[in-house]
């Protein structure tokens, strides 16, 4: 079952990570290979956006969380205690479940994480934020008022938005918390499209409850249940012949 | 069944009744103070327009002059001192409990900022008068003039301690309370998404802030600082205490001024015989009420909107 991953970007060694004295991640093991699309799957409440949060250490903004163990990503631990942690949240984008959109317009929103890093000139920032835009599906639709607040936007629209301007810092990697759920159908196939496009580039965890989505979008797939790690490994694999009776039992519909 | 949802629909129906009937039995009594007031105030308006009474200087009631241009500016100077030493103190100590502060000291330093609103005024006074007061005749004046009296806003012509900066500094901390625990609460009001939107891109968490959350919550921001202005404007035991009272346009900060409130709380029921005198003050409790109420007003609108957009 243990099938070694060739060139994994993330290596997550033994993680744990608890609410108070509520442990909602358990000694979990698992590599995440680069330029696919891994959807973490399970049943509410299992862990999945806690596992995804803790790659770029969106975790310990809650109050009273611990986090032992590892992540390595391209080697180095993002726990280790010198690491920046700007930097590491810089590589490793998030896309969470409903789009924030901050509070100032379209344009500046995706020119945030460009600004924070330095680009100041006009041209080079409108050139971030046309292609970033264009990648995001959303150019068309906005290029003519790129200065309006971005609350006024569609949450469909909002939440491309949100693609468009986690794209802007280059990261390496998107995590994606149910980034479709609250998005109606057409706009939840619009992101999906832009995700499978973005995978030659980026490598992508994706957290989903939609069993239908991740049979279509995943290269890899892990499973957690309760808080641990139930079965990983290629899509095929897992939907075609799941080892475990739990994975089977899930995807059966027949584990809540 | 049905008896028992009639009785239901009634007892809803009468709890808003009674809750409206009281919301407006307290509009009414404002507008119904307003009305007496200026009805009392009318003789003098009659002799002398609201214009010039509020542009005049010339406080002398026994030659039947009622200038309250001296108790505007000395009321201002006081409060808008007040607010220019309190907000910076507020808002950081109302950043640092929303952003910073780990629950448990938030948790207990609310309700000590709370217990703060809820001292009386005229134990601010006292501690005004006890402390305060001396502090700035022996150590502030001399110092300031020393280095700073050149200036005309420092000029120590007043040696006595009693005056502008007094009133300043008791009503700054007589503010605090209300600055910070609306600034913090509209500070906390900023959805979590937003800001962990932000840091997910890679943002300190001052760049967060500065750039976000100050953003996101400027105009409840302004209301609070609003807020604590009317509230300054507006007091009265304190300030009478500390400003020394003389009728006179303030020019220094150490210069005794002379606010409307305590206009009219020191010669209210006094000196009655003089023609005209109750009606003058009167007219200034008139101009008082309007200019607080216009404040507390704008500031819950703004206040109310800051809350509404930021859910
Ligand atoms: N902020 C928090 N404070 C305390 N406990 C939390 C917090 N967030 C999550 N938990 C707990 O941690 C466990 C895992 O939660 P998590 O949100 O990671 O699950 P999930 O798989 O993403 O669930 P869902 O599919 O419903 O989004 C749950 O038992 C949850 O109650
Ligand atoms: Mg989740």
């Amino acid at each position: 079952m243990d099938s070694a991953i060739n060139d994994p970007l993330i290596q997550i060694q033994g993680l744990n990570v608890a609410y108070g004295s509520q442990l909602a991640i358990r000694d979990v093991s698992v590599d995440i290979p680069a330029q696919q699309i891994t959807a973490i799957i399970g049943p509410s409440g299992c862990g999945k956006t806690t596992l995804l949060r803790s790659i770029s250490r969106l975790t310990e903004l809650v109050d009273g969380v611990r986090v032992w163990g590892k992540i390595l990503f391209d080697g180095q631990d993002v726990y280790a205690p010198d690491v920046d942690v700007t930097e590491v949240r810089k590589r490793i984008g998030l896309l969470a479940q409903r789009p924030f959109p901050l509070p100032m317009s379209i344009y500046d929103n995706v020119a945030y994480g460009p600004r924070l890093y330095g680009v100041r000139q006009r041209e080079a920032l409108n050139a971030i934020v046309e292609k970033e835009l264009r990648a995001a599906g959303l150019w068309d639709e906005v290029k003519d008022r790129l200065h309006a607040p971005a609350t006024a936007l569609s949450i469909g629209q909002q939440q491309r938005l949100c693609l468009a301007r986690g794209l802007a810092v280059e990261p390496d990697v998107l995590l994606c918390d149910e980034v479709t759920s609250a998005l109606d159908p057409i706009s939840a196939q619009r992101i999906e499209g832009r995700l499978v496009e973005l995978k030659t580039n980026y490598t992508i965890i994706l957290v989903t409850h939609v069993l239908r989505q991740a049979r279509r979008l995943a290269d890899y797939v892990i499973f957690m249940y309760l808080g641990e790690l139930i079965e990983h490994g290629p899509a095929e694999q897992i939907f075609q012949h799941p080892q475990h009776p739990k994975t089977r039992a899930y995807l059966a519909g027949e584990l809540y | 069944m049905a008896h028992n949802q009639n009785l239901r629909r009634l007892k809803d129906r009468s709890a808003g009744h009674v809750m409206g009937g009281l919301t407006w039995v307290a509009a009414t009594l404002v507008i119904a103070i307003g009305l007496a007031l200026l009805a009392r105030a009318q003789p003098l308006l009659d002799l002398q327009p609201l214009g010039s009474l509020l542009t005049s200087s010339e406080w002398s009631p026994l030659r039947g002059q009622f200038g309250f241009f001296p108790f505007i500016v000395g009321t201002l100077a006081v409060t808008l001192l007040a607010m220019f030493l309190a907000v910076p103190p507020c808002l950081l100590t109302a950043i640092y409990l929303a952003e910073y502060a780990p629950a448990r000291l938030r948790q207990s330093v609310k309700p000590a900022i709370d217990v703060l609103a809820g001292i009386p005024s005229v134990v601010y006074g006292v501690w005004g008068t006890l402390t305060v007061v001396p502090v700035i005749r022996d150590y502030v004046t001399p110092w300031v003039s020393r280095t700073l009296g050149f200036i005309p806003l420092f000029r120590a012509d007043n040696p006595t301690g009693y005056g502008v900066l007094a009133g300043g500094v008791v009503l700054a901390v007589m503010v605090f309370p209300i600055i910070i625990s609306v600034t913090e609460e509209v500070i906390r009001a900023v959805p979590f998404g937003m800001r962990e939107a932000a840091l997910a891109l890679g943002a300190t968490r001052w760049q967060m802030i500065k750039t976000v959350v100050l953003r996101r919550a400027r105009p409840g921001v302004i209301a609070a600082v609003v807020l604590g202005f009317s509230r300054a404007f507006g007091e009265t035991m304190a300030v009478m205490m500390v400003t020394g009272n003389v009728a006179q346009i303030p020019r220094s900060i150490f210069d005794p001024a002379y606010t409307l409130p305590a206009l009219i709380a020191n010669n209210y029921g006094e000196m009655m015989s003089i023609p005209l005198y109750d009606a003058a003050l009167l007219a200034a409790a008139l101009v008082l009420l309007i200019v607080v109420l216009i404040f507390t007003i704008i500031a819950r609108i703004v206040l109310a909107q800051a809350i509404k957009s930021a859910a």
